[in-house]
């Protein structure tokens, strides 16, 4: 582990997640009103942009070999039942993360 | 919010688990304090990206952030003193339930999103330390842990694909990723993803605003 560099690497990510929570305040400062392309794509994007982080998440697995992304499928399935069912956000990532644990550590070995 | 305690607590686990024990995830729940990203900021140090690597994922993964401000920038306009914390800590979590609380009359709305801003940053900060404490004092099988992120981002699609009946936004970002991440690999579909997202919706903005008030009738 290179010290520095995690220090900078950890300081580079806080400072960029700060900046772009701090850019909308600093940039529509209320004095101006808000372009209606920005609240239109305020309204729109953050359904389109969380589709893009599930798939973001499935990203690194192969479909082509063994065990062929089935214990991904199965967990994420699991989780969107769940959350059909209880709608509880809590229960569907503890228990998602659970049956995925299970899975890949006791079935598909 | 609970549910802060327990995304911290795996995301101290996995932190520690990594080689990155306890001072190092308490340092990034308090600076970083972004959720995901903080998952992703693991995977970061232990494949040793560049800074410009780690700059421009956290300008993808927390892009969505900038929407959230927009979207604030009326109901925190008189927050006074207290106002840069609340940008600060302005995270998925903070940001539905500050949003469902401003629709709420009769709460004074100023103390309220103050109090579930520090009490969203406690609590992930608690989850943290409790999570990488877990994790340096028993030792079990933790493969799988990371997991959670995956499950908190189709919880949250599912909550959010509930809440509206116009799901063309939600296909869109579907669909662009998958077809990103087929022609750019799965190393740098990000950016081609958001650029091809903001093209389809801006130039279909008809289309889709169609979808709302058809949405809206029903």
């Amino acid at each position: 582990m290179n010290y520095i560099h995690s220090v900078a690497l950890i300081a580079v990510v806080a400072l960029v997640t700060i900046a772009l929570r701090f850019l909308p305040f600093a940039v529509f400062n209320g004095k101006r009103k808000t372009p209606e392309i920005v609240t239109y794509l305020g309204r729109v994007l953050p359904f389109a942009i969380m589709g893009m982080l599930v798939i973001y998440c499935y990203k690194g697995i192969s479909f082509l070999s063994s065990p062929f992304g089935i214990p991904e499928l199965i967990a994420g399935a699991g989780v969107v039942v769940l959350h059909l069912i209880k709608r509880n956000t809590l229960l569907s990532i503890v228990g998602g993360t659970v049956i995925y644990m299970l899975l890949i550590q006791l079935v598909f070995v | 919010m609970a549910g802060y305690l327990v995304l911290g607590f795996g995301f101290g686990i996995i932190s520690e688990k990594s080689g990155y024990g306890i001072l190092w995830a308490l340092a990034m729940s308090v600076f970083i304090y972004a959720g995901s990203m903080q998952y992703v900021t693991v995977s970061l140090l232990t494949s040793g990206a560049s800074l410009i690597a780690s700059a421009l994922t956290t300008l993808m993964v927390n892009a969505r952030h900038l929407f959230y401000g927009i979207t604030m920038i009326e109901p925190y306009k008189n927050m006074g003193a207290a106002k840069p914390y609340l940008i600060f800590g302005l995270t998925d979590e903070t940001y539905s339930l500050v949003c469902t609380g401003e629709a709420r009359d009769g709460i004074d709305f100023k103390r309220y999103s103050l109090l579930v801003t520090v009490f969203d940053h406690i609590y992930w900060i608690v989850g943290t330390l409790l999570g990488a404490l877990v994790g340096s004092l028993i030792s079990f099988n933790t493969a799988g842990v990371d997991f959670a992120m995956t499950a908190l981002f189709i919880t949250v699609f599912v909550e959010q694909w509930k809440s509206t009946k116009n799901h063309i936004p939600a296909i869109v970002g579907v669909l662009s990723s998958v077809i990103c991440l087929l022609i750019f690999g799965a190393d740098r579909f990000l950016i081609p993803t958001m650029i091809l997202i903001s093209l389809v919706l801006s130039l279909g903005r008809r289309f889709v605003e169609r979808g709302e008030r058809g949405g809206a009738a029903k």
